[in-house]
């Protein structure tokens, strides 16, 4: 049984196909079309919901998610809220009444992702305050507007948002804690075709029952392949409702990160410690993505362009796989055996990724290039991590690269071309720019030509070395800034 | 008393009190839009016996067929039908204007992605999933995917056309000073939102009822009616609203609805189509990619002396509407700056790939650039500030006033909107700025541009310039509005309401505007062109006066005195010392037998053209603005921000300032996105490899400038246009070719502005890391 809340609704799904999106099932087996469906593959936001989680607290959490690459799986034992539910046209919620007042609709096809998109926002403000142009950014990050320019809709962001949230939701939040609650309580969810394992047993056995059927965490990529090439997914896994997979712990020397961490989790531990990861993470996909899509996940995938693979090289992950009997540690740099291909035998799942706590002297930046800041795949993701010594000579390197070859990889040479050389040395540089400009063979294709690729791998590592020699260099070298 | 008839507006002599016309009104889906309850064609109830279709496509690019073998699609999972060309009862050819677009590939594949055969199954998911296991098989033949290619066979869609004013070869070959240079400019994808979508609703015998996404009523129902051989006046066309359209819904949504009309005829079942984004993108047409060139003489303060300006549309398989297109590229090479002797050629090539089709500013865009392009390269060589060059060959209100295809510049605001632009963006003061800062900074600079919009307003097929109504004021004194206009979001529908609103004295709550039907007003034209508001706003202001005649006639003769002297104001209509609330006066009007319902017309004044001299009126006024962009580039990755934009535009006399400025912002970003980040790839077998929008980028929310000063020139049109306003819808599309102008601004002063670098649109990042590295290897294009 797959049960939540839509809306103020109990439901209980008993037999649905697996791949059956939220999405679908809201204009299809609902008939509630305010959600809108505009590309189908987690690009555009026009089909944003949002779903609420009790806290440890007792109250909510609210995020937003794509619909349209959401399976069941995700929203059992959560409120599902549709555009529908926020207020009437009599008495609108206050971000639908700010979108009218500010004229932020236009065609409005993709005023109701937006919508859910500012709801979610306007639930995770803790003071009153007036927000900051880059929270209303990554906020709207996952919706498209092809009209207005998007300014009217910032202005009523501004608006909405940014006070103590106040209304019919935050009323009913007990009662909605208790009924998500009841829900959970329940021993096992899931259905005969959409498997919710717990426990890594009842993992290790759903997987032995069904070796067809894929695994599934964030869904934002292996949706794809029902949406976008019609394939049919028969059975499915999902990894979400294990604890232990959801987990992120804090030793004396590493970080450990369970695979199902949504990457929105994740940027909030990471970041506490490599506080120059928030840009990488926040150009990952968008909001709505990360707030579905697992660092776990991202890994699995091994696309060569994925964006966590090359930052996980830089700082020497280790990834920890399982098949319900025994753990395996696996270096992160010999995880990936060809493109989309790792060491993960069949019956194995990620259990976690360990990372390393930084060093005091280590000095770590990620550079990701593509034709637009928000919601791009990388034409070049670069990861670099550096430790100097007293006297400012190399005694680490670390680096990892995404968008140059059929897998994330490192370059060794580089290393071993540095280690013991003074940093601030041009010379240095000169020398090291050329061993990465004749690293890698890339190819050309829509998003950038093999010889850009080349070139801008060179030139990242130029503004690594400008930015990690600041104190004597004092140069600007971006044309955005990154809070 | 027949003579109040033919007033139109500018000055009744029954007078309405202006209350609704000139206030930011919100736009009249708003509330029904932010609560999800605004319903496109896929949320519409469907009937109850509704099957889905879907397309199979060529995946070759050219060739004749020689077979097709449908048998895995006929016997695939919940199949009902499926049909090719021969299929189709009526015409196969649905093509705009010239022949050339087969609903379904008739005998010759065309281009990658062409429809061949559809298919009817009982849910969407079938219907596709089916759509996928087709046989096609091709004798194939070698594409044309380029545009030099084209040139080289001279294959074109349609002739080549010439605009010539005085002997520019000569004058060139005399000219004090020469430059050259070519730009490649690149298409672009509409990226509605909503995507091409219909439904067909089959009723008695052959009638049948469309539900589609479409800017183009009447051309939908022309279509239906003639695939299925019926007669027009069999099918009714329903629009309600599109999720945007943008001019990709102009011509290439009605293939979708004669498919959906087809299925739906034959199996006698109401069928719905809606094309999944990477279809969507790949089976329908974009913004024509051009290969552009030209050479100016000019004197040595920079001013033109004489053009020669080529303008090579590739306009895709067939001609849709390109001739068009080009043409209106051709008629905006000059954009605001005087020519002299000059030549403007226009070619339309024919290539194997999607047709390109109508969008935002149709050509002109592509166009216009040419004319900023050669201020910058004139500057550049004269070494003035690129503001000086555009100031000293801007058209004025003397001499210089007459565009190459011999149509005067009348009532030029243009150098009183720079003079006011530059001052209130201090571009003067932060060209000083962004000197220093680039001389400071190694790896960053920035650039300053500002560009000015000169664009013309009519379509340039005259017949298209004329509108249709249909107005009714029920007993409750509620009105309805009907015109032959599409609401796509630019606010259409609600400019209507309150023109409606502002006639009969009336507050806008009392008027309705409904559905865009072809049995409600006839014959009526694409909205496109800029030209809804222009066209409609007038034809429904002429319907509401035939009423407002009929109740003035009726409520002076209750009062005994003169119709003349009515006004409708403030729900109530006066004469004189008497009164009526204006309920009470079209109950009143009922009883005694008034009619309460008129048609309204109009057509566009003054404009002509003659293609056989290329010279003409072609537009009966010209909307103007200007635009300053400021940006910084990042010499070592290519990637730029766009920090800061100012906007003076003109729209006339405001009907609504909010949602114009909502044009002109989002005209501007849609703009940005043409010349920046929409990146259109075809490969090597011209297949689309930019085909969703994981590879296809629209700017997002971080790429709207920090800082984006949008305001209104206040001055209203000196032609007679509805409340004398000015069009809006695709001006300002161009302002934003500042923001390209600035990024090779910034790319110019690491040459200390010597070289006007080569910088092709988009200007992606790769290609402005380029331009950066072929000006610091000291290599010029030019």
């Amino acid at each position: 049984m797959i049960e939540f809340l839509l809306n103020n609704e109990h439901v209980s799904i008993e037999h649905a196909r697996a791949d059956l999106t939220v999405l679908n099932y809201l204009r299809e087996h609902r008939k509630m079309h305010g959600t809108k469906e505009g590309c189908a593959s987690g690009d555009c936001g026009a089909c944003t919901v949002v779903v609420a989680e009790p806290k440890p607290d007792n109250t909510l959490t609210y995020y937003s998610l794509n619909s349209c690459v959401t399976f069941l799986s995700a929203i059992h034992g959560k409120q599902l809220i549709t555009v529908e539910h926020l207020g009437t046209t009599k008495n609108m919620h206050p971000v639908q009444q700010a979108m009218v007042d500010k004229h932020g609709s236009q065609c409005g096809f993709c005023t109701p992702g937006f919508i859910m998109s500012m709801f979610a926002l306007y639930h995770q403000t803790e003071t009153n305050r007036t927000l900051e142009r880059h929270e209303i950014n990554t906020a709207l990050s996952g919706n498209l507007c092809r009209c207005t320019g998007y300014k009217p809709i910032i202005n009523a962001a501004m608006e909405a948002c940014g006070q103590i949230p106040n209304d019919q939701f935050t009323a009913q939040t007990s009662a909605t804690v208790k009924r998500l609650q009841a829900i959970r309580a329940k021993s096992s969810g899931g259905t005969e075709k959409l498997l919710l394992p717990n426990t890594r047993q009842a993992l290790q056995q759903a997987i032995q029952a069904n070796p067809q059927a894929k695994l599934v965490a964030g869904s934002t990529d292996l949706a794809l392949e029902h949406t976008q090439q019609l394939k049919p997914l028969d059975t499915l896994i999902s990894l979400s409702h294990l604890p232990s997979l959801s987990r992120i712990e804090v030793t004396d020397d590493k970080l450990i990160i369970g695979s199902a961490c949504s990457l929105s989790r994740v940027q909030g531990s990471l970041i506490e410690y490599f506080p120059s990861l928030n840009e990488i993470i926040e150009r990952f996909a968008s909001l709505p993505i990360r707030n579905q899509a697992t660092l776990g996940g991202n890994i699995a995938n091994a696309s060569p362009i994925g964006d966590m693979p090359p930052v996980l090289l830089a700082l020497n992950a280790t990834v920890v796989v399982d098949n319900g009997k025994a753990y395996r540690a696996i270096a992160i740099d010999e995880f990936f055996t060809g493109y989309r291909q790792t060491k993960l035998a069949p019956d194995e799942w990620i259990d976690s990724i360990q990372i390393p706590l930084p060093t005091l002297s280590q000095m770590v930046k990620v550079y990701k290039v593509s034709k637009r800041f928000e919601d791009d795949i990388s034409a070049v993701c670069a990861a670099f991590s550096i430790c100097l010594d007293s006297k400012g000579c190399v005694l680490e390197l670390s680096t990892g690269f995404g968008g140059v070859a059929a897998t994330p990889v490192q370059c060794s040479h580089l290393k071993e071309a540095l280690v013991g050389k003074l940093w601030a040395n041009k010379q240095v540089l000169d020398e090291t720019k050329s061993i990465l400009e004749n690293a890698f063979t890339p190819i050309d294709d829509v998003r950038a030509s093999a010889q850009y690729r080349t070139t801008v791998v060179a030139n990242l590592w130029h503004r690594f070395w400008l930015e990690t020699n600041h104190a004597t260099q004092a140069i600007e070298t971006r044309v955005i800034n990154h809070a | 008393m027949r003579k109040l008839l033919e007033q139109t507006g500018s000055t009744p002599t029954i007078k309405h009190e202006s209350q609704e016309v000139g206030k930011s009104t919100q736009h009249e889906s708003a509330q029904r839009q932010v609560c999800g309850s605004a319903r496109y064609v896929d949320d519409m109830p469907e009937p109850a016996n509704t099957k889905y279709a879907a397309i199979g496509i060529s995946r070759a690019t050219c060739g004749t067929i020689s077979a097709i073998n449908l048998e895995k699609v006929k016997a695939s999972l919940g199949v009902i039908d499926v049909i090719t060309a021969k299929d189709v009862p009526g015409h196969v050819d649905i093509a705009p204007v010239f022949d050339g677009d087969p609903v379904l590939a008739d005998g010759e594949i065309k281009f990658s992605g062409q429809a061949v055969f559809a298919v009817l199954a009982d849910s969407m998911i079938n219907a596709r999933r089916a759509a996928l296991l087709g046989d096609i098989q091709l004798i194939e033949t070698t594409p044309i995917l380029d545009v030099d290619t084209a040139l080289s066979h001279s294959s074109f869609v349609r002739p080549t056309h010439d605009m010539i004013a005085g002997n520019a070869g000569q004058a060139l070959a005399a000219a004090e000073n020469r430059i050259s240079g070519q730009l490649s400019v690149g298409g672009q994808e509409h990226v509605y939102l909503e995507g091409q979508v219909s439904l067909a609703i089959p009723e008695e015998e052959d009638r049948m009822h469309i539900y589609t996404s479409s800017q183009h009523p009447s051309e939908v129902q022309k279509l239906v009616a003639e695939v299925l051989d019926v007669k027009l006046n069999r099918v009714v066309v329903d629009m309600r609203r599109m999720g945007g359209g943008f001019g990709g819904k102009e011509t290439q949504a009605a293939q979708w609805a004669c498919i959906a009309a087809l299925l739906a005829r034959r199996n006698n079942c109401a069928v719905k189509i809606r094309l999944p984004r990477q279809l969507d993108m790949i089976a329908t047409g974009k913004r024509h990619p051009f290969e552009n060139d030209y050479e100016v003489g000019f004197d040595d303060k920079g001013r033109i002396q004489c053009a020669k300006i080529t303008v090579n549309g590739n306009c895709g398989h067939s001609a849709d509407l390109s001739d068009a297109i080009v043409d209106r590229a051709m008629f905006h090479a000059d954009n605001a700056y005087f020519l002299g002797e000059s030549h403007i050629q226009g070619h339309r090539l024919k290539t194997n790939i999607v047709s390109h089709t109508a969008y935002r500013g149709f050509g002109g865009p592509q166009g216009m650039i040419m004319a900023e392009a050669i201020m910058d390269a004139i500057a550049r060589k004269t070494g003035q500030d690129p503001l000086t060059t555009r100031l000293n060959n801007l058209y004025d209100n003397a001499e210089r006033n007459t565009t190459p295809y011999g149509m005067k510049v009348e009532n030029n605001i243009l150098p009183d909107i720079l003079e006011k632009l530059s001052q209130s963006s201090e571009y003067w003061q932060r060209r000083e700025a962004i000197t220093t800062f680039n001389q400071e900074n190694p790896i960053l600079k920035k650039g300053l541009a500002l560009t000015p919009v000169k664009f013309g307003i009519s379509f340039t097929a005259k017949h298209l310039n004329q509108a249709g109504a249909l107005v009714h004021v029920y007993t409750d004194g509620s009105i309805q509005a009907n015109h032959g206009g599409t609401e796509m979001g630019q606010g259409l529908h609600t400019k209507i309401a309150q023109i409606t609103a502002n006639e009969f004295g009336v507050s806008i709550d009392d008027v309705e505007v409904t559905s865009t039907r072809t049995d409600k007003v006839p014959n009526t034209s694409p909205t496109a062109a800029s030209s809804g508001t222009d066209l409609n706003g007038k034809a429904v202001q002429n319907a509401c006066i035939k009423i407002k005649q009929a109740l003035a006639e009726f409520y002076a003769s209750q009062c005994k005195a003169e119709p003349t002297e009515v006004v409708f104001t403030n729900n109530k209509v006066c004469l004189g010392e008497h009164s009526i609330p204006f309920v009470e006066l079209v109950q009143q009007a009922y009883m005694n037998r008034v009619s309460l319902s008129a048609n309204g017309f109009y057509k566009t004044p003054k404009i002509h053209y003659d293609r056989n001299t290329g010279k003409g009126r072609p537009f009966f006024y010209f909307a103007y603005g200007a635009s300053v962009s400021e940006v910084t580039i990042d010499t070592l990755s290519g990637e730029y921000a766009v920090n800061r934009v100012d906007i003076l535009h003109d729209v006339g006399a405001s009907i609504n300032p909010a949602i114009d400025k909502g044009q002109i912002e989002g005209g501007f970003i849609q703009g940005m996105g043409w010349l920046t980040s929409e990146d259109l790839r075809w490969n090597e077998k011209g297949h689309l490899t930019s085909n969703n929008l994981a590879t296809y980028k629209i700017p997002a929310i971080g790429d709207t400038p920090e800082i984006f000063n949008v305001d209104l020139y206040d001055r209203p049109n000196a032609e007679d246009s509805i409340y004398h306003s000015k069009a809006v819808g695709e001006p300002p599309f161009m302002l934003a070719i500042s923001v390209w102008c600035a990024i090779k601004d910034a790319i110019s002063s690491l040459s200390d502005y010597q070289i006007d670098p080569q910088l092709d649109t988009p200007a992606t990042p790769e290609r402005v890391l380029q331009a950066v590295t072929t000006i610091t290897q000291g290599t010029s294009n030019d």
